[in-house]
């Protein structure tokens, strides 16, 4: 247990969550008309095609294969006894991560080369960018450095994150992993930790609950059906439906 | 029946002289700001032209609005639930900035900071996104007046269906006629921007139907600038915002008329409420398109109906607001006289914006004429037209013209008919009448009988005739804007409450003063 190992693999991912719930819980109410994705399509649209497309595609995709191996790793352990069914879920969560680069290295190539979309773009998006591709670059380096993640992020990883949550930190597999995974882990700790300073707060309002709500939306300041009656009783609250 | 109110608007497009006031009231009032610069909420065209942002009536490459799939259904053309959410990275009918136009300043300064020299200084224009000088390529209103009109003008969607030998009738030098069409937000009844708003920031209020978009919920998933077939949903790039016409709602609520009607000099725009039934809308919009302006003037109630009275009362309208809705100008226009009529009712928004439709090409038509008494009259060196033809201006002839009018009644029909030609001809008609009627009464060279035929020809007596005549001409300002109180006794701008903000927060604050813990 060197200072390293506590620092990253222990201080790390809890000052990650912290930041992260406090964060966008503070953002969410206090500056809420930041609280956006920042589309830049207005002013550039072909290019953005070729990068956001794939990018978001990709990471989701990616995202929830950690996710998966994360909170099920046992299901992942069986699927995985066949050699068949293993290569055909490291090939796509492979080709996934390629994807994923590729279209993120457009994104960040269109950001830095069109003059209308300098002057939109941010120091902390460049920085959020470059963490991003590093990021998948090196994930897709352990994929392939280091054979068979899906098998061991299940055996070791899934442990180690769930000993986080349930508040009993176990780092003694983390720290025998070799240095580029450990470099992935940290980093994607990091990404975590700014995501209330980034516009990546957006994941946290994806409209999943447009599918179930009606089409048209009407409010009103008062309601109708008391405000003439001589029945109700005068308030001085705001009325609640808005 | 579930009574509600909105406030409608109809403009009258035969006193519209094109003259750009209300957009500048509305540029100065709400869209002078970075992000904004680019956007219109009031503007106006020239017709025939492709509008703003260029070609907005054509549905086939911006997918806007609603569209009738087999017998019942309605559904977003562009957007919607699945399409919207799967569009959500790049939503590909989305109109960019060139669509509209680049916004640019020019370098005033320039003229008086820089060195002696030999050239005199210009004033360069510089973009007002990047900042870099800008060759500009179009603005606002770069068709306006019919300019460019090989480029504009012919390239019009409503021309679509007009045949060759149409369309090339209309551009002839001496028989091109045009229009303009101011534009603002129609505050729908079914509107498409609330529909297809993933996070539903935009909402209808129910007080006043104004549509709104909340701009603390707005995420810039960009679809409603998509989804609003009229383009008047507009995305400020600089907020990541969507933004569009409030229908100036602080100003309503003091009982203001908007900026754009107050300042419009042809004095072509009227305010008032309209009671509808909001129980029938998705009804109303579902039905075919040749029945479509019927079944939306249908959702519209007679104000003095009891039984819409006591639903109405029911449903929290107040008394002032039904008094308003007895008076209102535009049910006058829109129910009672049946003379405005939506745009575009075929996106099936179902609009409340109506246009009373120009009748300018039907009072002058070519007609062939022995001008040789005229001509004699004339400078030789004036040009004037063929000795054998003139400008047809007598009231006799009058009413045959309106089908053979300068200006295809087609095309005026796939602009406010849904293509339906004997709904533009009706209303022509209408009108017509009133202008036989009036010219019987002042000018006097129209005889009785005629006059009398025509005003029953389109069912109208002397009196309504009269009444039109002085609601189009005459009115004065608290006859064009009959605008209801907003209870503001009740809450300050509707959404807050007067006991809680009142003399509570000023300069400096940025939290309610409220007791601590
Ligand atoms: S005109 Fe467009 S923006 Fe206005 S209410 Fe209708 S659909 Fe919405
Ligand atoms: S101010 Fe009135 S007359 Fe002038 S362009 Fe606007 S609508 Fe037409």
């Amino acid at each position: 247990m060197t200072p390293f190992n506590v620092i990253f693999f222990i201080a790390l991912p809890y000052a990650a969550l912290l930041m992260f719930f406090v964060g966008t819980i503070y953002r969410y109410k206090a500056t809420k008309f930041k609280f956006s994705s920042l589309s830049s399509q207005f002013l550039e649209t072909r290019k953005l095609y070729w990068g956001s497309v794939p990018f978001h595609w990709g990471i989701l995709f990616l995202f929830f294969g950690h996710l998966i191996a994360f909170l099920f790793p046992s299901s992942i352990l069986a699927w995985n006894q066949q050699p068949v069914r293993l290569i055909i879920l490291e090939v796509s969560a492979f080709v996934g991560g390629v994807v994923t680069l590729l279209g993120l290295i457009n994104l960040f190539y269109r950001r830095l080369t069109d003059a209308r979309l300098r002057k939109v773009t941010s120091l902390i998006d460049i920085l959020l960018e470059a963490l991003l591709i590093t990021e998948i670059f090196l994930g897709l380096w352990v994929a392939f450095g280091y054979r068979w993640g899906s098998s061991w992020f299940a055996t070791v990883l899934s442990p180690y994150l769930k000993s986080i949550f349930t508040f009993s930190p176990n780092i003694d597999a983390v720290v025998m992993l070799p240095f580029i995974i450990q470099l992935h882990i940290i980093l994607a700790f990091v990404i975590f930790l700014i995501i209330p300073f980034t516009r990546l707060v957006h994941v946290l309002v994806y409209p999943l609950s447009y599918l179930w709500r009606p089409y048209q939306k009407v409010i009103w300041n008062w309601d109708r059906k008391q405000i003439r009656s001589t029945q109700t009783k005068w308030t001085i609250h705001k009325p609640r439906n808005n | 029946m579930d009574v509600r109110s909105q406030i409608a608007m109809v403009f009258h497009l035969d006193k519209c002289i094109g003259c750009h006031t209300c957009s500048i009231a509305c540029k100065n009032i709400w869209t002078d700001r970075k992000g904004a610069e680019y956007m219109w909420w009031n503007n106006v065209e020239t017709k025939p032209g492709t509008g703003y942002p260029t070609k907005w009536e054509d549905q086939d490459i911006y997918k806007g609005g609603w569209k009738k799939n087999g017998k019942e259904k309605i559904s977003l053309r562009g957007s919607g639930k699945y399409k919207g959410l799967l569009n959500i990275f790049h939503n590909p009918h989305l109109p960019v900035l060139d669509d509209y136009y680049e916004p640019w300043t020019y370098k005033y300064l320039d003229l008086i900071e820089s060195p002696a020299g030999d050239d005199q200084p210009t004033a360069r224009p510089v973009s007002l996104v990047t900042g870099k000088p800008l060759d500009i390529k179009s603005g606002p209103n770069w068709d306006d007046d019919l300019s460019g009109t090989p480029e504009y003008a012919r390239r019009d969607p409503n021309l679509e269906n007009l045949s060759k030998a149409e369309q090339e009738a209309m551009f002839q030098l001496e028989k091109m006629a045009m229009f303009y069409l101011p534009r603002i937000c129609n505050h729908c009844l079914n509107p498409a921007c609330v529909a297809s708003c993933p996070s539903g920031a935009i909402y209808k209020r129910g007080e006043d139907g104004v549509v709104l978009i909340n701009q603390k919920v707005c995420r810039a998933w960009r679809m409603c600038v998509t989804a609003c077939p009229y383009k008047k949903s507009y995305y400020n790039w600089n907020t990541g915002k969507s933004e569009k016409c409030i229908l100036c709602y602080p100003r309503l609520e003091a009982g203001h008329a908007p900026a754009c009607m107050h300042s419009c000099v042809g004095r072509i725009r009227y305010l008032g409420v309209l009671l509808y039934d909001a129980d029938k809308i998705e009804e109303a919009a579902s039905v075919s398109d040749e029945e479509l302006i019927d079944s939306q003037l249908d959702l519209i109630l007679d104000p003095f109906d009891e039984e819409v009275i006591r639903n109405a009362k029911e449903n929290g309208v107040a008394d002032s607001t039904i008094k308003a809705a007895q008076t209102s100008p535009v049910y006058k226009f829109v129910k009672e006289w049946g003379l405005a009529l939506p745009l575009h009712a075929e996106y099936r928004t179902l609009p409340m914006l109506f246009y009373v439709p120009p009748m300018l090409p039907v009072m002058a038509s070519l007609s062939t004429t022995d001008d040789s008494g005229q001509a004699v009259k004339l400078d030789p060196i004036a040009k004037f037209w063929d000795k054998n033809h003139r400008y047809d201006t007598t009231s006799k002839t009058i009413m045959q013209t309106v089908e053979q009018a300068r200006f295809p009644v087609k095309y005026m029909a796939n602009l406010f008919g849904t293509g339906n030609e004997e709904k533009l001809i009706e209303v022509l008609k209408k009108q017509l009448a009133v202008r036989v009627h009036r010219r019987h009464v002042t000018v006097g060279d129209v005889d009785a009988g005629l006059t009398n035929d025509t005003l029953n020809e389109v069912k109208l007596t002397a009196e309504i005739a009269d009444d039109i005549y002085r609601l189009t001409s005459l009115a004065k300002f608290d006859d064009r804007f009959n605008i209801p109180p907003a209870h503001r006794e009740q809450a300050i701008e509707m959404l807050e409450n007067a006991g809680d903000t009142k003399g509570s927060t000023g300069f400096g604050f940025k939290e309610t003063p409220q007791r601590g813990l």
